[in-house]
């Protein structure tokens, strides 16, 4: 069986003003929802305060909830649907961590069994997080996700372009003073900096596959935090995991695909880099289509049939692995030749 | 080739079998008594999968050593004033230091002289001046962390003892970082009660009562406005009513000297708490209470007065707590007795508790959807790939297997984050193989034999998979290193798999194709 014929030619790189405008629109949505939402809408995990997970009988419904919170003066308690449409489960979100929260929980039940019948409430789950662990949970996993962009950058320049040396360097020369600053400086500011400084680095450095790869996989995650945002839905540690695993997925496809270019490079030497990154593209396309046809078949049965928690991380590699394998055709690639063209012009075509 | 192919078979062998052992443990319910200690670990599942109680806290070890430092200075005023050697005053500062202000630079030098042989601990400063009244001591670096990791290690002995009476339950207790100290009680339990219990400092002390009084005011107006000398102002409660008592400040005979304490009944028939002194602790109790029959001796807990019985007798090993304690009180404090004073208060971070029922539910639906998952995936792979799909899904079960088997031999816990590692390391084995089947489909369109074309096909693909799956490495490699613990887990895992997919794409799915290519004798590649 065969989904893409042998010797196909699809000009994908002829596409790729229309992508940069598609992905573009995308990028610039999901930082102005990100904006008017005021940053991503961080779970307790992050954020600190009281989460309490409470499941009723299917006849109760959000209101009915809400004003049992409201009878015991808990006015500013968020209720959410939990999980699936139709579900009988709420989440409910409360500022205070304080240490004399003590039986709230226990509280919470009484007054629901009150309203909806004695024995049908269940605390399925209560997270309390103090303020100083939110932070540092949020410091630690900007700062790994940082510092992992960091030396994937070194090492496909290094492999790709036999330029260890320079990226090492670079690598050092952001890493360390970063590490040193991190107390002193606003983290996520620091990161966004920091981002913008390496990718500015690798462009002037002319670092293209490092650049290719690390843009795919910043565009992948921004569009994947920014349909979250869009949906309001929570940024929780599972879904910390799932950007995790969409960077990996992500920077797969791109090396894939890197890696015939640079195959194809020796082999074609008379051909423009345009063509050899579309010969590329095109050989490697069977092999990026059943990839993500294998991972989306298990990511939607999780996203469908996972249940509660699942169900959000699920969406989130959803999201990921399209926006991934997109961007490793419409987004790394061209980022090699606008490198390439503008750097020597001509070069390869004069040959 | 034949035997290069039969070594390679019997690795295949000999790793798939210890896989399968040491991941009988997690699959069955209980090992036989004769199963192989090597084998015996087995893989948990965490809170979230399983439900249960995280608990993450810290030490306020700042308290510890305000602590200390207290004590040291009413022990430099004690043995200042015995020396004759005269101060107007001792103070503790904010930053934990002690300010003595000697009555003049002569009480001053003995005073140095004195402090720098008994307290060594300190520095003084300014050490050299001559003149001058006032010195200030300093704790020393080292013993201040002394202090505060005794402080931590304490703690946590006695939050083990706390949650763990009976030595039944199997708690995960750990110290992270210098104050941190992380607790997993996974199964039921009643949270509520466990957090209440660990967040009880249990300091319990018998102090002599110099006054009682309705009021802290009353009380003063009848000691010229202020508390006398070495005494101390405590709250408590008699017959409902709330009483100030007026109190001499040193204890005798605290909580330290207890060597038991255990359930009882008061004379009236309710709960009460009776205790136990040891030899020490029993002989200045008696002296204690031996002098001053007829006086109200307080038991003091946790800063307030418990009760201040009037002593009959001599008292020396034993004696009752008394209040009108319900059951689970009088329960809870008998294990805060037991188990020791908490040196220092704990601030808690981070509380997860899942409830068993939720962490059921997620690990059945999580458990049925990577099934099916699964199975269409290896449908879809024996369509697409016919004989050769066939040997992805045996390379991809023994991939699964391989995972489970190291996880299990590390005795790793299984939470969220790190299934979708796995995940993630599932994905990229198939894409190992789809990589390798699209060369040599390749490879074979190009008219080349069988061996050839499967040669060709795997030794193209084995940079390729090598560069992805080593910068996926590397990314795991600093998580691992930044991360914190469920980042870590997510690291771990996807690691492993990628050890795992590596050796079972580029070594076990090659033996499988050069079995069936010059063993069989396949003539043809069904791919």
């Amino acid at each position: 069986m065969e989904f893409i014929r042998p010797g196909t030619r699809i000009n994908f790189v002829g596409f790729r003003r229309y992508a940069a405008i598609v992905s573009g629109i995308l990028i610039l949505i999901s930082i102005l929802t990100l904006i008017l939402h005021g940053g991503p809408n961080l779970g307790v995990d992050f954020k600190g305060g009281t989460l309490i997970q409470v499941r009723v009988p299917p006849e109760a419904d959000v209101s009915g909830v809400r004003n049992g919170l409201d009878e015991m003066g808990l006015k500013g308690a968020e209720v959410q649907r939990f999980g699936e449409p139709g579900s009988s489960e709420y989440v409910i979100r409360v500022d205070v961590s304080e240490t004399k929260l003590e039986r709230l929980s226990d509280q919470i039940k009484d007054n629901l069994e009150g309203r909806f019948g004695s024995d049908t409430v269940e605390i399925r789950r209560v997270e309390v997080v103090g303020p100083k662990a939110g932070r540092e949970l949020t410091d630690k996993a900007l700062f790994a996700l940082f510092f992992a962009i960091l030396f994937i950058a070194v090492y496909i320049s290094g492999r790709f372009e036999m330029k260890w040396m320079p990226s090492a360097l670079m690598a050092i020369a952001i890493g360390v003073p970063s590490y040193l600053l991190r107390d002193f400086v606003g983290l996520s500011a620091m990161i966004l900096l920091v981002v913008f400084i390496t990718l500015a680095l690798c462009t002037v450095l002319r670092f293209r596959f490092a650049l290719g790869a690390v843009a795919a996989l910043i565009h992948d995650v921004i569009i994947t935090v920014g349909a979250f945002s869009l949906m309001d839905k929570e940024f929780t540690l599972p879904i910390i995991a799932a950007l995790l695993t969409i960077i990996g997925y992500s920077l797969n496809d791109t090396i894939v695909v890197f890696d015939r270019v640079r195959e194809n490079m020796k082999k074609l030497r008379k051909e423009t880099l345009r063509e050899v990154i579309n010969v590329s593209i095109n050989e490697t396309l069977s092999r990026t289509i059943l990839t993500s046809l294998t991972t989306l078949i298990v990511v939607v049965v999780l996203f469908l049939l996972g249940g509660g928690v699942i169900h959000d991380f699920a969406l989130a590699l959803l999201i990921g692995v399209i926006a991934g394998t997109y961007s490793s055709i419409f987004v790394a690639s061209p980022i090699l030749l606008i490198l390439e063209e503008k750097g020597r012009p001509g070069r390869r075509r004069s040959r | 080739m034949e035997r290069s192919l039969r070594w390679r078979g019997v690795l295949v062998l000999i790793v798939t079998v210890v896989a399968l052992l040491y991941l009988v443990p997690t699959l069955v319910k209980k090992v036989p008594d004769s199963w192989p200690n090597m084998f015996s670990k087995r893989i948990s599942l965490g809170l979230d999968l399983q439900g249960g109680m995280h608990l993450d806290m810290e030490v306020r070890t700042d308290k510890a050593v305000e602590n200390e430092v207290i004590r040291i200075k009413d022990d430099i005023q004690r043995l200042l004033r015995k020396k004759k050697i005269w101060a107007r005053s001792v103070e503790k500062t904010e930053n934990n230091d002690i300010v003595i202000r000697f009555l003049s630079p002569e009480f001053r030098e003995q005073g140095l002289e004195f402090i720098d042989k008994e307290f060594s601990d300190w520095t003084i400063e300014p050490v050299s001046s001559k003149e001058g009244r006032i010195v200030t001591l300093k704790l020393k670096d080292e013993v201040r962390e002394h202090i505060e990791d005794m402080a931590v290690r304490q703690a946590r002995e006695v939050i083990e003892r706390r949650i763990n009476p009976e030595g039944v339950r199997e708690p995960s207790i750990q110290t992270m970082g210098r104050k941190r100290i992380i607790i997993e009680l996974p199964g039921v339990m009643d949270t509520e009660a466990a957090r209440r219990i660990i967040e009880r400092t249990g300091q319990l002390s018998f102090q002599m009562v110099v006054d009682i009084g309705p009021t802290a005011q009353a009380l003063l107006t009848r000691h010229e406005g202020k508390t006398p000398e070495g005494t101390v102002i405590l709250m408590g409660t008699e017959q409902g009513r709330s009483v100030v008592y007026l109190l001499e400040k040193e204890a005798k005979v605290t909580g330290a000297d207890l060597k038991d304490a255990r359930i009882g009944y008061d004379e009236y028939g309710q709960l009460a708490v009776n205790f136990e002194l040891d030899a020490k602790g029993a002989k200045r109790f008696g002296v204690l209470t031996g002098k001053n029959i007829g006086k109200r001796l307080a038991i003091v807990l946790e800063g307030e007065v418990q009760s201040a019985p009037v002593i009959k007798s001599k008292i020396t090993d034993r004696g009752q707590i008394t209040g009108n304690f319900t059951p689970e009180e009088a329960s809870e404090l008998q294990i805060v007795l037991r188990s020791g004073a908490m040196p220092a208060p704990v601030e808690f971070r981070y509380q997860n508790i899942v409830g068993p029922s939720l962490g059921g539910d997620s690990i059945q639906k999580g458990v049925k959807s990577a099934i099916i998952g699964g199975i269409l995936v290896v449908i879809f792979m024996i369509v697409y790939y016919r004989l050769a799909g066939v040997i992805t899904d045996l390379v991809l079960a023994l991939n699964m297997v391989l995972i489970l088997a190291v996880l299990a031999g590390f005795q790793a816990t299984l939470t969220l984050p790190g299934i979708a590692g796995i995940v993630l390391t599932i994905g990229m084995a198939v894409d190992a193989n789809v990589l390798i089947f699209e060369r040599i489909r390749e490879e074979i369109r190009t008219g080349k034999t069988p061996r050839t074309a499967v040669d060709g096909g795997f030794s193209k693909a084995l940079l390729t998979i090598l560069d992805a799956n080593i910068t996926t490495v590397i990314a795991a490699v600093v998580l691992f290193q930044f991360g914190t613990g469920p980042v870590k887990g997510f690291a771990v895992t996807l690691t492993v798999g990628i050890m795992a997919s590596l050796f079972t794409a580029l070594f076990v799915s090659r033996w499988i194709f050069d079995l069936l290519l010059v063993r069989v004798g396949m003539k043809k590649v069904s791919i």
